[in-house]
Parts: C-alpha cells; structure tokens; sequence
C-alpha cells in the first residue's frame, strides 16, 4: 500500500508545488524584477548614494574646491589616490599658497569604501552614479579629477 | 574463470576525484578531494586557499576606519555584519557609546542581511539538489533588500555603512517605508517557500537523515550558527551575548535537535521569521538622534587586547584585536564560522553517496572567501 501511498502524495506535493509557480507565471506582472538592461538606459535611474566613481564637481568658472589637503589621500586603504601639488602665489593675496596640479584617481583600484568622501572637508569630491566602467585598457580607469585650467574657488578653506 | 574481483588477489587501489575547485555546488573556489569507494565516500578533505588575499595581515597595515571595508569581503552576503564586529570591538577598546539611533539602525540591517542572505542560501541549496526554480524565488526576494541596502547605503553588496564611533551617513528618508513594505511582503512569501520545496517529497528524501550531526560532535568541532542549532546545541551570541539593539527585543532562538540537513533547513527558515519579528519590533520605534559621535580622525587603541563576537548569518564570527596603543593593530585575528563548519564535512559526509555531500554542503551554507579570508 505505501507505494500507493508514495505515489499518492508525490504527485499532491508536485501539485502543490506547481501551484506556487503557476501563481507566480500568471502574475508575472506583479512580480518582476528583471531589468531589460541595456535597453531601458534612458529610464534606468541609480539611487542618489549610489557609489559609482569619484568626481570633483567644476562651477561654470572651472573652478572646483580642492585644497590639496590630502586627506582623502590620506584615508584611501589602497592607494587610489595621488595627490601632486605644489605651493603657488595666490593671486588674490599675494602669499603661497598650497594647491593641486593635479587629482589623480586609479578607479580600477578603488573599492568604492567612501572613506575619501567622508574625510573631505570642503566636499571637494563626491559619488557619480555612473555605472558603466568597461574600458578597453586599464590606463583608461586612471583618471584627473580636476579639469586642465581649474583652480580652486575663492574662499574655500580647510 | 573467477568472477569474483574481491576474492581475487588483484590489487585494488582507493579512487580520488577532485570535486572542485571550480564546481558549481561548492558556491566558490573551494576543493574537495574525494576518496571514494564506488559512490561510497569513504574521506573529504577539503583543500583551501584558492582565494586567499591575506585580510589579516592587511589590517596590521591599515588603520582602524580602513580595516571596516575589508571585512566587506570576507562574507560577503553577511557584509554588514561583519562591519558591525569591528567597529563594536573597536567602540568596546575606546569606551565609545554609540547613540540608540546608531544601535537600533545596525540591528535592523544586521537583520535585513541575515534575510538576504538566508533567501541566497534557500535559493541555492534548492537548485543544488536539483530544483531551479528556488534560484529565482530567493533572488526575487532578496533584490527588494538589496534595493534598500542600495539606497541607505550607497552599494548592494559591499556595504560599508558602518564606521568606528556609528554610521557613515543618516538612513535614507524612505529606509522606513521600504524596510515595512518588503516585511510585509515577505510574509506572503515564506509560505511559498514551505510550500514549493520544503513539503515536496522529492526534497523531503534528499534531505531528511542525510548528513547527521550530533550535539557532541557539534560542539567539538566548534560549529556554530544554524549548523550548529540544527544538532540541538543552543549556541546564538543575539541571546548568550547581545549587542547593538539586540537586548530591546525578544526572540526566540530556532532549535532542532534532529541534526540532519533537513532540521539545518529548517532552522534556517525559522530564523528568517524571528529575524521579520525583530525588524517589526524595532523599525517603528527608530529613535531620533545622531548617527554618529564624533571620534579623531586617527584612532588609537589603548594597549591591550580585545575581542567581541556577533552572529552572522552563518554562526559566531569573533574578531580579536592585539593593540599596542598605535593607530594599527599590532594582530587581529577573525574567527570565521565558515572555517569551523567545513572541519566537520568529512564526519557528517562519509559513508553517504556523493549526491548526499552536495546536500550535506548546502546545508552547511559555506561562504568560500570567508573561511580563507
């Protein structure tokens, strides 16, 4: 009899188990997470504190600020960031100042910990929500965050 | 002509396999060497260091706020977890009281990767004894928390939300209401999951008696999480040890005393409802308040040593710190609990069949980076 048995309730759990999946292909509308990526880029929005590479936003004078403090340098656990800089005379007045030739960011080395964010002090650098990294040489990934001409804005301190 | 090769005086020799380190069942770059006897498993050893990168020695060159990040990638679907070891042993070395805030947030996230990462193993372990479906459930699920996790803390996977002295950044404005939709949602799922697999007959067979653990030897081993709760041994550090927010709810620890990969399951399961009552007792109750208290920018550890533990999702992982009284830690030491759940796979595993040691190792839920850090 339990071979019966067996069979009898084999085919109960395939039922029951075929009526999870048939609830759930019936209903695909409700239940669908897949995105149609690449073909919905143009809709597909990252949350804000998504952590997509590092950027130093420029103002419309190209002027970004950045100390050259290197404290960002400084928190970086694996060296992502190198910071050249030298002292300069400030034109507004007239003493030497400390500011950045230039900000350079390894992204292939960057593990996205947000510990350079966190330790600027003028808010200098911040997360893009870029996503889409794949170069087709790993030079590329080495990126100046600070743009060719741009100088620190006047007033920004540390 | 004899036909009888056992009688004979022909040699016969063990077979080995190697079953890994690229398999799909052991979820990771972990190999087993098989001596087998037939289909007969008569030895497993378990061959590592195919992912070993060093994170502890790493950390005797990183300071206390760099050393969070690593822990990212140990376990990584226990992410958050891991962070919040470090940083409560590094708060416990420097007498730091974090604000209720602070306590509650880590909890409830603690709680939401426990979810995830029970939803990962459940899809997993069901399409490694051969049912895909369960693969696709899990991660459904799973994507809801992972798209809270994205938006409070900036990555889905590799978190870094915790610092020594609290949180990195403020909960996101809808971290509330997504935490309430996906606990409610996921209520109506449990039952899907009892129903699909953990009642089919088929799955029932695998399971049940496969891979038994008894109290003792759990103990001996050093087992710890759900594996170890699976043998009946009452080990959770949420009860014997609370942190964080953990003392401002009740819970009740899951205990099976069959041992088998079955009662391993189903504990399992019911972590994931008492981990649903935790977050319900706590998301409303949130308090105002900071998210972080202020520390210096180059934490030093007083002389002397250190060492707190926490339940990730996976059993206790303990972290030991040796400091002397500079900014990096002179040694610091993680105690996995994947580690000391793989030493027992050769006891539950020989003299069962090699489809039994995919169950058996499912239901261990072995987190490859972890055990070799």
């Amino acid at each position: 009899m339990s071979y019966f048995g067996d069979i009898y309730k084999g085919i109960k759990t395939l039922l029951a188990g075929m009526s999870v999946t048939g609830k759930v292909f019936l209903n695909n509308k409700n239940n669908t997470i897949t995105q149609q990526y690449p073909d919905n880029r143009e809709t597909l929005k990252m949350f804000d504190r998504f952590r997509g590479e590092v950027v130093m936003p420029h103002d419309e004078n190209n002027e970004h600020s950045c100390t050259g403090c290197q404290k960002c340098e400084i928190a970086c656990p694996n060296g992502s960031i190198e910071i050249i800089w030298d002292r300069q005379v400030d034109p507004e007045t007239g003493k030497k100042k400390k500011m950045i030739d230039q900000h350079i960011y390894h992204l292939g080395m960057c593990t996205m910990c947000g510990l350079c964010i966190e330790a600027c002090p003028t808010d200098a650098i911040l997360w893009a929500q870029n996503y889409e990294n794949s170069v087709y040489d790993r030079s590329a990934l080495t990126k100046v965050l600070n743009q060719p001409g741009s100088k620190i804005m006047p007033g920004v301190e540390d | 002509m004899d036909t009888n090769i056992a009688n004979s005086n022909l040699k016969s020799e063990d077979y080995f396999i190697n079953m890994g380190p690229q398999h799909p069942a052991t979820h990771g770059v972990l190999r087993l060497l098989l001596t087998i006897d037939g289909e007969i498993i008569k030895k497993v050893e378990p061959d590592l260091g195919y992912i070993h990168r060093s994170i502890e020695k790493m950390c005797e060159r990183d300071s206390y706020q760099q050393i969070v990040h690593l822990t990212d990638r140990m376990d990584y679907l226990s992410s958050h977890i891991n962070n919040e070891a470090v940083c409560l042993t590094v708060e416990n070395a420097l007498q730091l009281e974090v604000p209720e805030r602070v306590k509650f947030v880590r909890t409830i996230i603690g709680e939401l990767t426990r979810i995830a990462s029970h939803c990962l193993w459940w899809g997993v372990m069901g399409m490694d004894i051969g049912a895909l479906t369960t693969y696709f459930y899990g991660f459904r699920d799973r994507e809801m928390i992972n798209d809270i996790f994205e938006e409070t803390c900036g990555a889905r996977l590799t978190m870094n939300y915790n610092i020594p002295g609290g949180l990195m950044f403020d909960i996101h404005p809808n971290f509330v209401k997504r935490t309430k939709d996906f606990v409610a949602h996921f209520k109506t799922k449990i039952p899907e999951y009892d129903k699909l697999l953990t009642g089919n007959v088929i799955f029932q067979k695998r399971m049940k008696g496969v891979g038994i653990l008894s109290k003792e030897d759990a103990i001996s081993f050093g087992a710890s999480g759900p594996v170890a709760r699976g043998s009946g041994y009452s080990c959770d550090v949420r009860k014997y040890h609370s942190y964080s927010a953990l003392d401002k709810v009740t819970f009740n620890e899951a205990l099976k005393t069959e041992g088998d990969s079955l009662a391993r399951y189903e504990i399992r399961i019911q972590e994931m409802w008492e981990s649903l009552s935790i977050i319900e007792q706590l998301i409303d109750n949130i308090p105002e308040g900071e998210h972080k208290v202020a520390t210096n920018a180059v934490i030093k550890l007083p002389k002397g040593e250190f060492y707190q533990k926490v339940e990730t999702a996976r059993g206790e992982l303990g972290v030991f710190i040796n400091s002397t009284g500079t900014k990096n830690p002179y040694r610091l030491k993680f105690r996995s609990p994947g580690f000391s759940n793989l030493s027992l796979l050769n006891h539950i595993a020989v003299g069962g069949k090699i489809g039994d040691l995919v169950a058996s190792m499912a239901t261990l839920d072995l987190v490859i980076p972890d055990i070799d850090r």
